[in-house]
């Protein structure tokens, strides 16, 4: 029989003791994780970002990821666009009674292998054990610390600014609603969860002066950060429909239920507002990295619908892109 | 799509000179809402305004069929099956959502299919499906009931609200309240019951229409051979979306929703009882059919009194002339239907076009 989460796992007893040494420390980290009550940290002087996610999906396995990766990822991500390193990783769990070791192990594993390849240690956690019904298998929480090395410094926007996207908007979010309602047309199909630490340290070494905005296109999709962006702004962000990638696949999907892709999900994708004469370096450096290889310019800043986003579509008709006011459902016929 | 000649056709559309003012109804709830979202109507030249028509299936729901889904799964304690659109709908007293918050065990589902697997998965409970929509998705509510008698599944049951299309654009025509040239034909609908259902409106009515599809080119396409057929006083009723709509339709899904229901008389929001235009389980598959499986008796309807949507659906006003679009009205607290459905005419303005 397969070995489960049990009520003492979380008992603070022997039970909790050997699951904590013997599997999450041994996989997350024998050298970083500190076994007590604090992690006592190495930060250099200086300024330092604090973030905090908590992280609960259904299904935990999706294609392109699963609940660790992106519990890692996530945080990573939301450090990385402030400008600062990640450096220090916790790790939370809560796990429902009766949850399989198996999948608990797989998740240790992949949690560990984003941390190691976003080059951030994980110092310390916590586990909880929930009873059965009471929780959805594994709940992740995670908290980052980054040291800043290279600043953005947030000079304001202005009209002739680039908006610039990492990659193809809504894989994310539709592999998962394709999962969850056994929409599965495509193989392809697949998260893009993935630490963008390195890609965003390669642009802003490079181009130091020139983003005035990054941010990760997490919920609400890209749609939402430019809504962010240009809320009570004296500026509009027009977006130039043509220019944004988005996969065959989520095209298919979306087109199918409705659904607008620039207000879907990414787990592994940046907006970027920088100087027009750095954008196309920005982009062309974004390019170099896996993860931003479809990268592009796909709009730009103006003074047409002050305090709004708009599309502009292929054929030059434009529409407004507001922010929405819950998710998106899909559509009857 | 060659995107060059969209681009091409696009440049046509808004250079057209009109020969004179021109007001044309998009029967579709798609149509409403990808006339916006592909910037056609951005393009349209002067002179043409667009009318939005009773084609969002949600909208036109009147409140009673909601009453009543409520009560019965407040009286039966059954799981409320229901594509996704319908959750925000404001009933009399309540809403799904509202219900949902509650406990009301309430499941989202892409297809009728989809809660016939449900009733299957949960053997126990009663899983009522809301059958809302037009000839678009009527055949797959129909193989729903098929497959549930094929599988032996006895706790799965349809609550039908189905309409058919062509009885209330006839009923718009005749209610002559609003003047409307000519129609841009819904392309789904369509595809189920072909083009020539639609010749009434040309024979009958003297009122040309096009069937179109929904990507911009076929919008165009369909924008531009109305108004074509309108400068030409050429009364017939043009199939644009020839790839996608035959003359007779499909006649196997016509064939599976005909074994399945009978036609009815049907309420529409706003219009009223239009007979001809709906579609009743036949009695043959009474056990599938949940508003006689689950004898209930809802509340009497209340309706906002300030709510519009019923003069939008007939076209007498655009939302943006509704005293409550935008100030009482708002997606996050809608008022009525066509505010919260992604096919609602209120929702297209509020989300596209609040510039």
């Amino acid at each position: 029989m397969t070995k489960k989460i049990l009520p003492g796992h979380g008992s603070g007893g022997k039970l909790m003791n050997d699951m904590i040494s013997g599997m999450i420390k041994e996989i997350l980290g024998r050298d970083s994780i500190q076994i007590d009550d604090s992690a006592v940290l190495e930060i250099e002087g200086g300024k330092i970002a604090f973030t905090t996610d908590s992280y609960t999906v259904t299904p935990i396995f999706f294609p392109g990821g699963d609940i660790g990766k992106l519990a890692v990822n996530g945080t990573v991500n939301d450090l990385a666009v402030m400008g600062a390193k990640p450096e220090y990783l916790s790790c939370a769990l809560i796990l429902e009674e009766g949850f399989g070791f198996d999948e608990f192990e797989r998740i240790l594993i992949s949690m560990k292998e984003s941390a190691d390849s976003a080059d951030i240690k994980i110092v310390t956690g916590d586990t909880k054990v929930v009873p059965n019904g009471k929780g959805d298998r594994i709940y992740i929480n995670t908290s980052g610390i980054g040291v800043f090395r290279n600043p953005l410094q947030r000079k304001p926007i202005e009209t002739g600014d680039k908006i610039i996207l990492s990659g193809t908007a809504g894989d994310h979010g539709i592999t998962i609603m394709s999962l969850r309602n056994n929409l599965n047309f495509s193989s392809a199909l697949k998260s893009d969860c993935a630490p963008l630490n390195k890609m965003i340290d390669s642009v802003t070494e490079k181009f130091p002066g020139s983003i005035k905005f990054m941010r990760d296109a997490t919920r609400g999709g890209v749609a939402s950060v430019m809504n962010e962006i240009t809320a009570g702004m004296n500026f509009s962000a027009k977006l130039i429909e043509e220019e944004i990638p988005v996969a065959d696949e989520v095209k298919g999907i979306c087109g199918i239920l409705g659904l607008d892709p620039l207000y879907v999900a990414n787990e592994g994708k940046i907006v970027i507002i920088a100087d027009s004469a750095s954008a196309e370096g920005i982009t062309a450096e974004l390019k170099k990295s896996e993860y931003g290889k479809n990268a592009a310019i796909i709009g730009q800043i103006d003074s047409v619908y002050p305090g709004k986003v708009y599309v502009e579509t292929f054929i030059g008709g434009k529409r407004l892109l507001p922010l929405l006011v819950e998710e998106q459902l899909p559509r009857i016929c | 799509m060659n995107k060059e000649l969209v681009k091409k056709l696009a440049e046509l559309l808004k250079n057209r000179k009109l020969k004179k003012e021109l007001r044309i109804m998009e029967v579709c709830g798609t149509h409403t809402a990808e006339f916006f979202k592909t910037g056609v109507k951005d393009l349209f030249p002067e002179g043409l305004s667009l009318i939005d028509g009773p084609g969002c299936p949600v909208c036109v729901t009147p409140n009673a069929f909601l009453d009543l889904a409520i009560t019965i799964a407040r009286d039966y304690d059954v799981i409320v099956a229901t594509f996704g659109d319908m959750i925000k709908v404001p009933s009399s007293y309540s809403s799904l959502a509202k219900e949902k918050a509650d406990g009301m065990d309430i499941r989202i589902v892409y297809s009728p299919l989809d809660a016939v697997k449900l009733a299957n998965d949960n053997p126990g409970r009663e899983v009522v499906f809301l059958s809302v929509g037009f000839e678009t998705t009527a055949p797959s509510e129909a193989i729903a009931i098929l497959e549930a008698e094929k599988q032996g599944v006895k706790n799965f049951s349809l609550l039908s609200c189905n309409k058919l299309t062509p009885p209330a654009v006839e009923a718009l025509i005749n209610a002559d309240e609003v003047k409307i040239d000519g129609f841009i034909i819904p392309g789904h609908v369509s595809a189920i019951i072909g083009r020539k259902p639609w010749d009434f409106i040309a024979d009958k009515y003297g009122k040309p229409g096009v069937i179109t599809g929904f990507d911009a080119c076929d919008l165009i396409t369909g924008v531009l051979s109305l108004i074509d057929l309108l400068e030409k006083d050429e009364k017939s009723v043009k199939n644009e979306y020839r790839i996608v709509v035959r003359e007779n339709g499909n006649e196997h899904a016509m064939r599976i929703i005909e074994q399945v229901f009978d036609v009815t008389s049907s309420v529409w929001r706003g219009i009223g009882d239009i007979p001809g235009s709906g579609l009743k389980i036949k009695s043959q598959y009474s056990r599938y059919d949940a508003e006689r499986k689950f004898p209930a008796t809802p509340p009497p309807v209340k309706e906002h009194p300030g709510c519009r949507c019923g003069d939008l659906l007939r076209g007498i006003i655009t939302p943006p002339e509704c005293p409550l679009f935008d100030k009482v009205c708002t997606p996050e607290n809608a008022v009525g239907p066509c505010m919260v459905s992604s096919e609602g005419p209120c929702s297209a303005y509020y989300k596209y076009w609040r510039r």
